[in-house]
C-alpha cells in the first residue's frame, strides 16, 4: 500500500513525462480493445449469420457427402425415413438436395450447385416462400452475389442442364422468382435454390435428400442412414478465419504495446539514473532495497492503471460511438469470407479485461527489469549520485 | 557524569577497490561514542569523515574490525536489519538535504514513520511536534522547491528527529547555507541532543559547527590525530 501511494505520487509529480508513457500506453490498449471487439463483432455477427442462412444450428450429411469435395455430390443422396419426415413434418429438419449443374446465363457457362429445399421451411432465413409452385415454371430464388456474377434480374430466365441419377444429361429452363441479400457468401455464389419436389423429380431422387439442417427445436437424435454434424463442426472454417485474422491482428497489437513499454522502460532506465540520491535517501530513511525495487516497479507498472483510466475516458465515447454506427465492410463483401455490411463490434468483460491483465503485466516486467539495478547499489554511491 | 557507550569502533579499517589497488579510507579506527554527545568527526576532505559516519549509520560495511552500534555489530547485519536499525534508531542529516521533491513537508517529515507500524493519530502527533520544534509549522504542505536552502535543512532536521532516534549522523549540514541559517540549525540540534538526549555526530570542516561540539575527533588519512572533549561549548 506503502509503495503504491508513493509510486502515484511520484508519477504525478513526473509530469509531461508520466503524461506521454500513459498516453502511448493507453493508445496501445485502445487499439487492442478495438481491434478484438471488431473481430469478436464480425465473429458474432457471421456465426449468427450461418446459422440462419446455412447451417442451422447442426446438420445430417448423407455419409458420402464432403462439402469440400463436389465429386461426392452424385452419389451423396439417400431416401428419408419415416422418422425423418416426421421431423420435417414438424419444420424440425429442413431437407436439401444437393446437384451440381450448368447454367447458361446470356449465353454462357456457369458451374452451379442446384439446391432442393422445402419452400415452407422456417429454420433457414432464405426467402423459400417465394419459390412458389407452377405447372408452366420452374421458379428460383439466387443471392445478390449470384445474381451479379451472372447479370441476372428478378422474372429472368436461365438455362440450367445438369446430368441425372443414371447420369443421363437433361435440361430445363428456371425463372428467377427473387433475388436474396445475404451475408454468407457460401448460402449465395453460385447457388440455385429450387423446390424440393422440383429438384427430387429434375433428377430422379424422389423423396431423397442430401443434408437435413436442423432447427433450434430440434432435439439431438441419432438417425439411421445419416451424420450429425454439430455446429462446432459446421464453423470449424470460420474459426480457423477468425483465429488467423486475431494472429495477424496480434502482431500489430504487439507492437503498439512493445512501443508504449518501450517508453516505460526508458523512462525507469533515466527515472533511476537521476533519482540515486532519491534511493540512496530512502534507504537511509530505513527502506530495505527490495522495498525500493518495489517502488520504482509499482510506479512503472502504475503507468498502466493510469493508460487504462485515459483509455477508457476517450475509448468509451469512442466504442460507444463506434457500436452505434458499426464499422462498414462493403469492400470485405467481395470475398468469400461471411461479414455483414457493417460490422457492429463487441467488447465483452473478458475482452476487456484480460487486456487490461495484459497491459498491467507487460508494464510491471518493463518496470522491474531496470528497478532490479537497484538492488545492487551501493547506499553510500547512490546517496553521492555517483552510478554510472 | 558517567555516559553509557552506544556506539563502539574497534580497529576500524575501510578499503576502496581503485583500479586494480585499493584505497585505504580508515586505518584503524578505534573510538566509542555516549549517549547525548555532541560530537564531530573533521579533517580535510578525503580524511574519511564521511565514511566513518556511513559505516556507523551501517550503509557501509568495514573492511576489517569491529562497528558496533547499540549493541549490534554492524558488519553481522543482514540488509533487512541494518533498515530496521536506521528507520528505527538512525536519523540521517544530509549536506544537500536530500528531500523527496515530489512530496510536502509534512510527507517529507511523515516519510520515515511510514515504514514503522504507527497509527495516524500518532504519526500526525509525531510530525507536528517536529515541525514545531524547527519551526516550520507554518510549511506543512509547501513542497522542497518553495523553501529556502536553510528551511530545507530545518525539515530534514525535522525527518531526522520525528522518530525520536538515539543518534544522528549529520554529514556536512551547514556546508550549503549561509552563517546566520547554519546558527540557526545549529542551536536547534543543540537543543533537541539537549532536550531529547540524541547523540548527534557530524562529518564536518566548518569552523561554525565546531564551536557547538562537545568533541572534536580530527581525522587525517584515515587515522585519528585527535579526540578533545570541549567544555564551554557554545549553546
Amino acid at each position: 500500500m506503502l509503495a503504491l501511494k508513493l509510486a502515484f505520487k511520484n508519477l504525478m509529480g513526473a509530469g509531461l513525462r508520466t503524461w506521454l508513457n500513459v498516453a502511448a500506453l493507453s493508445f496501445a490498449f485502445v487499439v487492442i480493445v478495438f481491434f478484438n471487439g471488431m473481430i469478436d463483432g464480425w465473429n458474432r455477427q457471421s456465426r449468427i449469420d450461418t446459422r440462419e442462412w446455412e447451417t442451422g444450428t447442426a446438420q445430417y450429411w448423407h455419409p458420402l457427402y464432403d462439402r469440400y469435395d463436389p465429386f461426392t455430390i452424385q452419389d451423396a443422396h439417400a431416401p428419408m425415413s419415416e422418422e425423418v419426415m416426421a421431423e420435417v413434418r414438424k419444420k424440425n429438419l429442413v431437407p436439401v438436395l444437393i446437384a451440381q449443374a450448368t447454367a447458361y446465363p446470356q449465353g454462357r457457362m456457369l458451374g452451379v450447385i442446384l439446391k432442393g429445399i422445402d419452400p415452407e421451411q422456417t429454420v433457414l432465413k432464405l426467402p423459400t416462400d417465394k419459390i412458389i409452385p407452377s405447372d408452366d415454371v420452374d421458379y428460383a430464388i439466387i443471392g445478390k452475389r449470384m445474381a451479379e456474377s451472372a447479370k441476372l434480374n428478378v422474372g429472368d430466365k436461365l438455362l440450367v442442364r445438369w446430368r441425372d441419377r443414371n447420369g443421363t444429361f437433361d435440361a430445363r429452363e428456371i425463372q428467377i422468382a427473387s433475388i436474396f441479400k445475404c451475408d454468407v457468401p457460401a448460402a449465395d455464389k453460385g447457388q440455385i435454390y429450387l423446390r424440393l419436389e422440383v429438384l427430387q423429380k429434375m433428377m430422379g431422387m424422389g423423396n431423397e435428400a442430401t443434408i437435413l439442417t436442423a432447427g433450434n427445436e430440434f432435439k439431438f437424435k441419432n438417425l439411421m442412414g445419416w451424420e450429425f454434424k454439430d455446429s462446432a463442426f459446421l464453423l470449424a472454417d470460420m474459426d480457423k478465419i477468425i483465429q488467423a485474422k486475431k494472429a495477424g491482428g496480434s502482431i500489430l497489437e504487439g507492437l503498439l504495446l512493445i512501443i508504449a513499454l518501450i517508453a516505460i522502460f526508458d523512462t525507469q532506465v533515466l527515472s533511476i539514473f537521476r533519482r540515486q540520491k532519491e534511493i540512496g535517501t530512502y534507504i537511509a530513511l530505513g527502506m530495505t532495497r527490495s522495498q525500493v525495487v518495489g517502488i520504482f516497479t509499482v510506479e512503472g507498472g502504475a503507468h498502466s492503471i493510469l493508460a487504462t483510466l485515459l483509455g477508457a475516458a476517450y475509448g468509451i465515447p469512442l466504442f460507444w460511438l463506434i457500436g452505434k454506427t458499426g464499422i462498414p465492410m462493403e469492400a470485405a463483401q467481395a470475398t468469400d469470407l461471411p461479414i455483414a455490411e457493417n460490422i457492429i463490434p463487441y467488447y465483452s468483460i473478458g475482452l476487456i479485461l484480460t487486456t487490461i491483465i495484459i497491459v498491467v503485466i507487460s508494464a510491471t516486467i518493463v518496470s522491474y527489469l531496470p528497478a532490479r539495478r537497484i538492488a545492487k547499489m551501493k547506499p553510500t554511491d547512490a546517496l553521492k549520485g555517483k552510478l554510472s | 557524569m558517567e555516559i553509557s557507550s552506544i556506539i563502539k569502533i574497534e580497529r576500524l579499517i575501510k578499503r576502496f577497490p581503485v583500479g586494480k589497488t585499493e584505497f585505504t579510507a580508515l586505518n584503524g579506527i578505534n573510538a566509542s561514542f555516549g549517549t547525548g554527545e555532541f560530537a564531530g568527526l573533521v579533517g580535510p576532505s578525503g580524511s574519511g569523515k564521511t565514511t566513518l559516519l556511513n559505516i556507523i549509520g551501517s550503509l557501509d560495511s568495514p573492511s576489517e574490525g569491529e562497528v558496533s552500534v547499540l549493541g549490534r555489530s554492524v558488519s553481522s547485519l543482514t540488509h533487512k536489519q541494518s533498515a530496521k536499525l536506521r528507520n528505527h534508531h538512525i536519523g540521517f542529516i544530509f549536506q544537500t538535504y536530500n528531500l523527496l521533491p515530489v512530496y510536502t513537508v509534512y510527507e517529507n517529515v511523515e516519510f520515515a514513520l511510514l515504514l514503522q507500524s504507527m497509527s495516524g493519530s500518532e504519526r500526525r502527533k509525531a510530525v507536528m511536534a517536529a515541525l514545531e520544534w524547527v519551526g516550520l509549522t507554518d510549511k506543512v504542505k509547501s513542497k522542497p522547491s518553495m523553501l529556502s536552502g536553510g528551511e530545507c535543512q530545518r525539515v530534514a532536521i525535522a525527518r531526522s528527529m520525528v522518530k525520536r532516534p538515539e543518534i544522528v549522523l549529520a554529514d556536512e549540514p551547514t556546508a550549503n547555507l549561509d552563517s546566520d541559517n547554519s546558527h540557526h540549525i545549529l542551536r536547534t540540534m543543540k537543543n533537541l541532543n539537549r532536550e531529547l538526549k540524541t547523540t548527534f555526530i557530524f562529518a564536518t570542516h566548518d569552523e561554525k559547527v565546531m564551536k557547538y561540539l562537545d568533541r572534536i575527533i580530527s581525522l587525517e588519512d584515515g587515522k585519528i590525530v585527535k579526540d578533545n572533549f570541549i567544555t564551554g561549548s557554545k549553546n
